[in-house]
């Protein structure tokens, strides 16, 4: 059971924690009302005193690379997602830890996979105290079955930057699986039986954590060249058999979908585009993976070659898809933020216009500036939205977590921001009185677009205006919401324990919302 | 008391927004209800509440009922479970869903029937977002999209489907079993204000004036009956040979179709993409139906993956003089209506046509020429269908007079 805490009522609305896991935490404050004060955190300094004068910080075994590091009670310990459902490191990290008796860690990955559902035990032994990142599917069900011995802490990717920038998470080991390296630690993610592309993800762990260990399978002489990952920062470096299978590391979330319900959606979703005026020449675009994103895309593509236009730049989530439109010249620039494919991997090691991206440049909020804002159009799903066009990502409307915010919280800084989701799921109304769980604030939501109408966001008169007699069918989003109770009947509000299990935060690391206990 | 199971609804890995109700009629201890449900948490009350009422109005007090739910529309449980029961209780009662006022649309003898798209009719999940992709009709399916022996809950799902599910505006069509076993079905669709009987195997106009005397038994007891159309598919040898037959045999006869998956069958030859084997009947059943001065549907285009030979049968189709074809996925409509909309030459001429037709009326003549040719009546009827249809179609703006305008009288 955890200690109860005091809650406060944030300018969303929600009773939030004033601390989690013992440290005090910023309820939310609303969107640009937050701000930072102090300097970035810093790590301590290292000296090429301690390190081989012939460069090499090979070790032999990972378990010898994390004792080394100074592995104990309590330490946080980071991982990155590129290798998504086939990251094999994150569960020899932990094996390692429980061997050797460690308890109370903190686990920070950038996301986590079906593949870390063996952690769960640590979750229930002690090992591991609480997740600070994502908890999906399993781990997600765990939390909120009220198993987790602290409070979670679900981030975007940008505010997973944010949040080591500023100190709020010291990272000290960061263990950054390699799909290629040199003993010196460079490391790209572009080469090697694991290529995933890039390593942008980690970019943060290397520059603030206090020990850096690379691990790779695929060990090649000084210079690894890209260094995605500058060896600078590294302590040490393990090679090992396997530093993840390949098969699993191509997401299952990257075929166009052949649901016809999910098509038209996606059609629905470009015409809105069109008949708004987003589609012209120059305009950029970010076009996510899952299904009903990647075939939005694809009807980009092809108005954009009707109109003989081209984009100036395509935020990715890259695959076949977009390096094809690369190709093609219907788009300039991918700015990647993860590589689907291994197309996506080949383009970026070809195509010098396949930018690699981290959440530094794209997406971290307490910065000078990111490119998350400067996108036109971006297209996001959610698993409920709310008649002040609030959104949720994280839970199901059942209460039980299963997602991760990924970067959807970043990308809402968009132009446009459209969320194409269906009315209803079987018979769960997607468009509810209030949303479950609060991720993303309404005010930066523009549209909701679902088969059976488009909801336009009061806020944006603009678009109202240009879709002012438009054949598309525009609705209030209260009409929607209706007409999904009318077909699925009102659900019933979930009922809650009071018991906190995981907190959401918003980019600028403040408290938007809190998780609670399933019944 | 019994102590047999009834069940019924389908509980297979992929179903979904379906459930699966298995009944027990017990003597005493009242209603014990067994539910798992992917909804429980949101629906769970009103599922039980259901499940009680539904009970309650066959007089039953005493049950046994195991609900396995995957998120079933209340429309679609509450037939499965009237399903159930009436296997179990002589009854002549129904439990009837609303009929959504939004339903109660007719459909007219004229409108066009470019697409219909086959909906099985024990399979909810394909039936409730039909209505979102257009098609010029919808098709629920009894016959041989259904097995045999989920026949009768088929029919449950379906009636409620037609009073509960809206589909948009879109021609409500339910295709029986073959007459005679399919008269039955009727008793189930008459009512809840079918626009459309779609009568399979045909082979006589006896046939015909059996389903229409049903329907007339049926309507005898409705306030204001709707107008039923009947559709007959013929699809074999005999039924091509009688298509003129069938075609003229009742007023309500509005389309005629071919089925070439039974007609190949029949005559024990393959049914190929370019359909030269089948050529003989289309133009058979064509001719037929333009005689008779009613709409020529062609079959449906079984290989839903290869998009570009449906384009090319649908184009070749329309030009044989097919008015519509049947459509067994959403994803063939666009195929289909770019198929059979009308091409450009046909819209200029119609264009015409209506212009010419319009200045006459301006200026108070009685006759309407374009050049040098008269044009009558059925002729601007004509024109303004292909008219209308290619605005339906995107092919035309709708404003196009007020180019048209500009383009003929510069100022």
């Amino acid at each position: 059971m955890k200690k109860q805490v005091n809650t406060i009522i944030n300018a969303a609305g929600r009773a939030v924690p004033t601390e989690v896991n013992g440290k005090p935490v910023i309820p939310y404050k609303g969107v640009g009302q937050h701000r930072p004060e102090g300097n970035k955190y810093g790590p301590p300094i290292s000296t090429c005193i301690d390190f081989p004068d012939d460069g090499s910080k090979l070790i032999a075994t990972l378990k010898e690379a994390l004792i080394a590091a100074g592995l104990k009670d309590g330490m946080t310990i980071s991982t990155h997602h590129h290798f998504r459902n086939g990251d094999v490191i994150a569960n020899q990290i932990f094996d390692i830890a429980a061997e050797l008796g460690i308890k109370n860690l903190v686990w920070f990955p950038s996301a986590s996979f079906d593949c870390h559902t063996p952690l769960i035990k640590y979750l229930e032994d002690g090992t591991i105290h609480h997740i600070e990142g994502s908890m999906n599917g399993q781990l997600g069900r765990v939390t909120s079955a009220g198993k987790m011995q602290g409070v979670g802490v679900l981030r975007s990717h940008g505010g997973r930057y944010q949040a080591v920038q500023d100190g709020e998470v010291k990272i000290d080991i960061a263990v950054i699986a390699a799909p290629t390296a040199d003993s010196f630690g460079n490391a790209n993610g572009l080469d090697g039986p694991a290529a995933c592309g890039l390593l942008g993800f980690a970019l943060a762990d290397a520059q603030y954590a206090s020990k850096v260990i690379v691990v790779t399978d695929h060990l090649v002489p000084f210079p690894c060249w890209p260094w995605q990952i500058q060896g600078n920062y590294v302590d040490h470096v393990v090679q090992v058999e396997q530093v993840g299978i390949p098969e699993k590391i191509v997401s299952g979330t990257t075929q166009v979908t052949k649901s016809p319900d999910r098509l038209f959606l996606a059609g629905l979703t470009a015409k809105f585009c069109e008949e708004a005026g987003i589609i012209r020449d120059g305009f950029s675009f970010q076009a996510g993976s899952g299904g009903t994103a990647l075939s939005i895309g694809i009807y980009f593509a092809e108005m954009l070659k009707a109109k003989g236009m081209k984009s100036r730049f395509a935020r990715g989530g890259s695959n076949a898809y977009l390096v094809k439109m690369l190709e093609d010249g219907l788009v300039e620039y991918i700015l990647d933020g993860q590589t689907f494919d291994l197309e996506g991997v080949r383009s970026m090691r070809e195509n010098p216009t396949h930018v690699d991206t981290s959440p530094f440049t794209s997406y971290n909020y307490h910065s000078k500036g990111n490119f998350a804002q400067l996108v036109d159009v971006v297209i996001l799903g959610a698993t409920e939205v709310d008649v002040h066009f609030n959104a949720n990502v994280v839970t199901h409307s059942d209460g039980v977590l299963l997602h991760g915010i990924g970067g959807w919280q970043n990308c809402l800084f968009a132009k446009c921001t459209i969320l194409p989701i269906p009315l209803f799921r079987d018979r769960i109304p997607v468009i509810r009185e209030e949303v479950t769980t609060l991720c993303g604030p309404g005010e930066l939501i523009d549209v909701i677009v679902t088969e059976r109408g488009i909801a336009i966001n009061p806020l944006r008169k603009d678009l109202l205006d240009k879709l002012k007699g438009s054949s598309l069918p525009i609705r209030t989003i209260r009409e929607l919401k209706d007409e999904a109770e009318k077909i699925c009947g009102i659900p019933a509000a979930v009922q809650f324990e009071e018991e906190i299990v995981a907190v959401v935060k918003w980019v600028d690391g403040t408290v938007i919302d809190c998780v609670r206990k399933v019944r | 008391m019994s102590n047999t199971t009834a069940t019924a609804g389908n509980k297979g890995e992929k179903d979904r927004s379906d459930c699966f109700v298995s009944l027990q009629l017990t003597s005493s201890g009242g209603i014990a209800i067994d539910l798992t449900s992917k909804v429980e948490v949101l629906f769970g009350e009103v599922i039980r509440t259901l499940c009680l009422e539904v009970l309650h109005h066959f007089g039953i007090e005493n049950a046994q009922i195991t609900l396995e739910d995957k998120g079933a529309l209340p429309f679609v449980m509450a037939a499965r479970l009237e399903a159930a029961i009436v296997q179990l209780v002589k009854t002549d009662k129904e439990y009837l869903p609303e009929m959504l006022p939004e339903n109660l649309y007719s459909s007219s003898r004229e409108q066009h029937r470019l697409s219909r798209l086959y909906l099985p009719g024990n399979t909810p999940s394909l039936m409730i977002n039909a209505g979102i992709h257009s098609p010029n009709a919808i098709i629920l399916d009894l016959e041989d999209a259904v097995a045999v022996h989920k026949k009768s809950e088929a029919r449950v799902l379906v009636r409620n489907a037609l009073r509960h599910l809206s589909f948009m505006g879109v021609e409500r069509m339910v295709r029986i079993n073959q007459v005679p076993a399919g008269l039955d079905d009727l008793n189930y669709i008459i009512p809840h204000n079918v626009n459309a009987v779609v009568v399979p195997k045909c082979e006589s106009a006896e046939q015909i004036h059996e389903v229409n005397k049903r329907i007339g038994i049926l309507q005898k007891s409705q306030k204001t009956p709707n107008q039923v159309w009947v559709i007959p598919i013929v699809e074999s040898a005999l039924g091509i040979i009688k298509s003129y037959e069938i075609a003229t045999a009742a007023d309500n006869v509005v389309a005629l179709a071919i089925g070439l998956e039974d007609y190949t069958a029949d005559l024990g030859i393959q049914r190929t993409n370019e359909g030269l084997e089948t050529l003989f009947a289309r133009s058979q059943v064509i001719n037929a139906c333009k005689a008779a001065g009613i709409q020529a549907l062609d079959s449906v285009f079984s290989d839903v993956g290869d998009a570009a030979a449906l384009k090319t049968y649908a184009r070749q189709s329309k030009s044989i003089g097919f008015d519509g074809m049947g459509c067994i996925h959403p994803r063939q409509l666009k195929d289909i209506h770019e198929g059979f909309a009308p091409d450009e030459r046909e819209i200029e001429n119609a264009k015409k046509i209506m212009v010419a037709f319009a200045e006459a009326t301006d200026k108070g003549l009685g006759v309407v020429s374009l050049g040098t040719k008269m044009i009558d009546a059925p002729v601007v009827k004509r024109a303004q269908r292909v008219i209308n249809l290619a605005i339906s179609l995107g092919k035309l703006q709708k404003d196009w007079r007020d180019n048209e305008h500009q383009v003929n009288s510069p100022s």
